[in-house]
């Protein structure tokens, strides 16, 4: 036994204390997995892993489930959020206390697999259901006994969970369950092979629940038909169409991103991949055309319609822009037949309103009705104009009622067949709610700097600023005060470095490359230090053949140093404190991961670099705080100050760059590379001009580019297209999975200087 | 590596531009007016560069129309000229010229930037950052108010003619430090900042240039802009101005819009399934 385990770093010591177990296999993977641990875990989300894994310890089942815990987690925890973690534990106690405790480590086993390919965490918890509703139904009921025997198929079915899923949805992942758990209760052999995919009937199920195309298989795509063909771009967030029975979930967006159900199959000669392509086409038009209206004053039956109007209003604008997708809305848009709803007993207003969406699409609608036609005539001139409005729309809509409402629009009996357009999403963006509180009030919050929060340090310098509506400087515009950016605790930089150790073995190889060997030849020349042998002799036998010979027949040497300074300024504002879209990290936090592995990188490659941060709060007090000078090593003292890298205040980027540029310029080099690492555009609590710090940054790249540096903009904003090629040009990426920064960096990095 | 307008071996010897410059100036002139689509004012401005003689940088992305400007004005200008496609195995020597070993001796052979200098001709030297740096440098001497050319190994300094210009192409959009032009060769050039035009000019142009209905190259142009949205997505560069040209003449040939879009938009520029796919789906959803 190896209890005195002695771990170089205390903090792994300590954490291996609080797993408290003698298990030596543990042992083996314990660093392993820590370093995983550590690269996707919160603090709380660490401690919460051990405490898990201790648990799953002392559960009396041996190593394997422990080990499988400590393996899977990490990865689950990064597909799916670390928060998942107590639902996963109450299906381990459930099955610790039936008698199925045998089944806990398949099911961990496989648990990081399903994991990645559901993505949602709510799409795990119906994992977890089916599997707990399978485990209640196969237990202890064979042949009548008691329940004293474990379900005979719940290992099985662990262990083709993965591959089950990455052909079905949840949605026939349950149906398949369901088939077997029907058949097979009684059974327990036949309900093994089922479960194991062996019987002839259990793959006949799998083939028939097999269909349509799942989000996860062409998210790639759809991210790309957003940024390609509409400038636009978002998260794509999957739920499950299969356990809401009553009311069928409905694409929508929000803050966080848009929702699409999980698969689409293939309807009407429509591909699942352009089913989900009209869903974001549709919420596109939203996005672009349409603007809230207030809904209180409006009956549900107004909002219908206006619903119903603006939605054939973004899909007309829609259809200017592709026109190919007159055919894919028409496709998917139902096509009622005007006599299928009999108005003296049912409600006919969904029926209408399809009708006439459908008219105001399709040219050859063939409808005859009167008011019909006469409202989608007028559609048409209003839309002739121009795009429209949605409160013009609105309006129009609203005379549409009025002109065909009946009597038995009240109906209980709402006539709802072929009036569903499911590639429209519930439109709750259209709407605002006056009673749901004034949340407009709540930015603008003052930010000053703290009574007693001095600037310390040297005097300030003065740097000009770029005016650019009248096109010349304003003088000693901005005041720079720079000092040494406090210091932290370096340990937490080292562990950083260790979290991602396996991405920086990575990043070494490439590296290797990049080093500069020592001594190259240049063949062909005409003038050089020593004749090439080979290349005088062809010459030689051209000449003698009558030939014209080529006169470069001499090579020379050159050391091919690489001559690169580098400067690192990092945005500091406010913004970075916020969380990364797709991540449990504060954008600052990522920022940090990924300067710290730069850091390594450039040291290791020997270039001279330096970082510093920057952040301010008006003209008067802009802030340049060092992190790494050039005469440093990337060491201690310089890990101690990224470590306690904080974000606050604004953006001022000219005047941080300009003063960036009065250390870089100063420096002997060859190339000089100012790398920019920012999350948002520039701007300040003093301009209100939003285009004045924008140009003035412009103005200050101008300048670098004058003094022989390079200027490069990485940018954290998704919407950064919209300004940064005015600033940098073409000298700019913008990363669009934050998450990755810390691999992207350093990548970038060496791409730009290969 | 040296383009149509001159090659190696038809170079002009020093001796026979003395006996007949007319002719070999007049080998290298425009004859026919190019068609060139003036996107602001550049071409007023260049003219204002000549007149002073003024070395002229024209930067920008691939297949923009850089050197399709240079020779439009060369044609206006009357003046011939000598088009350079640099490269990293290129030496000065390719630009200055060299001796060449004979069965009775040796040959001096004027390379095209000494051509350019003697006849009085624009020297474009296209793609410049592609060259190694200790071979850019031989221009610096033409750029100043000096306009010498000193050949070291023939013992010569020449005057360049009163009508030479240089002209060099780049595009920034490489995004290396180590492909940026020095500042000091920067700093010895007028500029021209070149992009792709806008919907309505690009359109204009491949329209004119290939005699094919407006509305349907307003379809190429909207899917070149598809492409354009997705750089740095996945993609280097989108899809050039030439690349639209192509297209549509292929379609002039008959060949169904859809598979020339294909052929000569998408193909070339990418081999990632995705994107392909993508752009696939923007040319079936604007022709309708
Ligand atoms: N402004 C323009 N006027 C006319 N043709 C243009 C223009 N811009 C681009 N083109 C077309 O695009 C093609 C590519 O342009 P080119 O000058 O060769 O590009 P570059 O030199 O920038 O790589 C030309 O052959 C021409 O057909
Ligand atoms: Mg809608």
């Amino acid at each position: 036994m190896t209890t005195e385990t002695e771990y170089q770093h205390p903090l792994m010591a300590a954490y291996w204390k609080q797993l408290d177990t003698r298990f030596p296999q543990v042992e083996e993977v314990f660093e392993d997995c820590m370093a995983e641990a550590l690269a996707v875990l919160t603090r709380a989300g660490l401690d919460a892993y051990l405490e898990a894994a201790r648990v799953i310890g002392k559960l009396g089942r041996g190593v394997e489930p422990m080990l499988a815990f400590m393996e899977a987690w990490p990865s689950t925890a990064k597909a799916v959020g670390e928060s998942a973690l107590p639902a996963v534990m109450v299906l381990i106690q459930r099955m610790q206390k039936s008698p199925n405790g045998r089944a806990i480590a398949p099911f961990l086993q496989t648990l990081a697999p399903v994991a990645r390919r559901l993505k949602a965490q709510e799409l795990l918890q119906d994992y977890l259901d089916i599997t707990l509703n399978f485990m209640e139904r196969t237990t202890g009921s064979i042949h009548g006994h008691h329940t004293t025997f474990p379900s005979p198929g719940l290992p099985e079915f662990f262990a083709q969970a993965p591959n089950l899923l990455s052909q079905l949805t949840l949605a026939g992942l349950k149906n398949w369950v369901e088939y077997g758990i029907r058949n097979y209760r009684t059974h327990p052999e036949r309900q093994k092979d089922y479960f194991s995919l062996q019987s002839a009937d259990s793959r006949a199920v799998l083939q028939r629940e097999r269909h349509g195309t799942l989000l996860v298989d062409v998210e790639r795509k759809l991210d790309m038909y957003l940024r390609g063909l509409w400038r636009d771009s978002d998260h794509l967030v999957p739920y499950s169409t299969a356990f809401d029975e009553i009311r069928k979930p409905i694409p929508y967006y929000d803050k966080l991103g848009i929702r699409l159900p999980d698969v689409y199959d293939d309807a009407d000669n429509v591909s699942g991949l352009d089913r989900y392509r009209a869903v974001l086409a549709h919420i596109v038009g939203h996005r672009r055309w349409s603007e809230a209206q207030v809904a209180d004053n409006w009956s549900p039956f107004q909002r219908m319609a206006v619903e119903f109007f603006e939605d054939c209003r973004i899909e007309t604008l829609l259809i200017r822009e592709y026109p190919g997708l007159r055919k894919l809305f028409l496709a998917l848009h139902p096509e009622p037949l005007e006599t299928s709803c009999d108005p003296e007993t049912t409600s006919c207003l969904r029926h209408r309103m399809t009708m006439l969406s459908r008219a105001l699409l399709d040219p050859d609608h063939g409808y005859v009705d009167a008011d019909l036609n006469d409202f989608v005539a007028r559609f048409h001139a209003v839309m002739a104009q121009g795009t429209s409005s949605m409160q013009e729309i609105a309006s129009l809509a609203l005379s549409y009622v009025a002109r065909t409402r009946r009597q038995s629009d009240q109906f209980a009996r709402v006539h709802f067949d072929n009036t569903v357009v499911d590639y429209r999403d519930d439109n709750r963006q259209l709407w605002k709610f006056i009673e749901a509180g004034d949340e407009e009030d709540a930015f603008d919050e003052e930010r000053k700097i703290e009574p007693g929060e001095e600037i310390r340090g040297l005097p300030p310098r003065h740097y000009p600023e770029w005016d650019y509506s009248s096109q010349t400087y304003r003088p000693d515009w901005a005041s720079v005060y720079e000092a040494l950016h406090p210091s932290g605790n370096p340990a937490d930089i080292d562990r950083l470095l260790q979290k991602h150790s396996a991405l920086a073995k990575q990043l070494k190889k490439m590296l290797d490359l990049l080093k500069p060997q020592d001594k190259v030849r240049i063949r062909y020349q005409e003038e050089g230090s020593e004749l090439d042998l080979d290349v005088a002799i062809r010459s030689l036998i051209d000449f003698k053949g009558g030939a014209t010979p080529d006169p470069r027949i001499n090579m020379s040497h050159k050391t091919s140093g690489r001559d690169i300074t580098v400067m690192l300024l990092l945005d500091l504002s406010e913004s970075l404190n916020k969380k990364a879209a797709g991540s449990d990290q504060t954008i600052l936090e990522l920022s940090q991961e990924a300067v710290s592995l730069l850091a390594w990188a450039i040291e290791k490659l020997g270039d001279p670099f330096a970082i510093a941060g920057f952040h301010s709060n008006t003209r008067h007090d802009v802030r340049y705080l060092h992190i790494k000078g050039y005469g440093e090593h990337f060491n201690d003292d310089v890990k101690a100050r990224l470590a306690a890298m904080e974000a606050g205040y604004s953006t001022r980027m000219g005047a941080a760059m300009r003063h960036a540029a009065h250390y870089l310029a100063a420096r002997p080099a060859d190339k000089k590379l100012m790398l920019i690492l920012t999350d948002g555009r520039s701007s300040d609590v003093d301009a209100h001009d939003e285009r004045l710090l924008i140009e003035d940054a412009r103005q200050a790249v101008k300048e670098l580019d004058r003094q022989d540096i390079f200027p490069y903009c990485i940018s954290l904003d998704p919407k950064a297209d919209e300004y940064v090629g005015d600033i940098f040009g073409r000298q700019f990426t913008v990363i669009d999975h934050i998450e990755r920064l810390p691999e992207r960096l350093p990548q970038l990095f060496m791409a730009l200087t290969k | 590596m040296i383009e149509n307008e001159v090659s190696v071996e038809a170079n002009v010897s020093e001796v026979n531009v003395k006996q007949s410059g007319h002719n070999y100036k007049d080998q290298y002139k425009i004859h026919q007016e190019p068609f060139y689509q003036q996107q602001r004012n550049e071409v007023q401005l260049y003219e204002a560069a000549y007149r002073s003689r003024l070395p002229v940088m024209v930067k920008g992305p691939t297949g923009c129309g850089k050197s399709r400007f240079v020779e439009y004005m060369a044609w206006k200008l009357n003046k011939p000229l000598i088009t350079v496609a640099c490269n990293e195995d290129m030496t000065a020597s390719d630009l200055v010229g060299r001796y060449l070993l004979e069965a009775n001796g040796t040959r001096w052979l004027d390379g095209p930037l000494t051509t350019a200098a003697r006849l009085g001709a624009i020297c474009y030297l296209d793609e410049i950052v592609e060259a190694r740096q200790d071979t850019t440098v031989v221009i610096h001497p033409l750029t100043d108010h000096r306009r010498t050319l000193p050949l070291d190994k023939k013992g010569e300094l020449i005057h360049a003619h009163p009508d030479f210009q240089l002209v060099i192409s780049y595009n920034p959009g490489y995004q290396s430090l180590m492909k940026d032009l020095k500042q000091s060769t920067k700093q010895r050039f007028t500029a021209f900042d070149f992009d792709y035009p806008n919907a309505e000019l690009e359109t204009q142009i491949v329209a004119k240039e290939t005699g094919m209905d407006a509305a349907l190259v307003a379809k190429l142009v909207k899917i070149g802009g598809v492409a354009r949205n997705l750089k740095g997505h996945g993609l280097d560069e989108g899809i050039s101005t030439r690349l639209l040209v192509y297209a549509a003449t292929l379609i002039k040939d008959g060949v169904e819009p859809r598979d020339a879009c294909r052929m000569a938009m998408v193909r070339p520029i990418t081999d990632d399934a995705d994107i392909r796919e993508t752009l696939d789906h923007a040319i079936d959803a604007t022709f309708a």
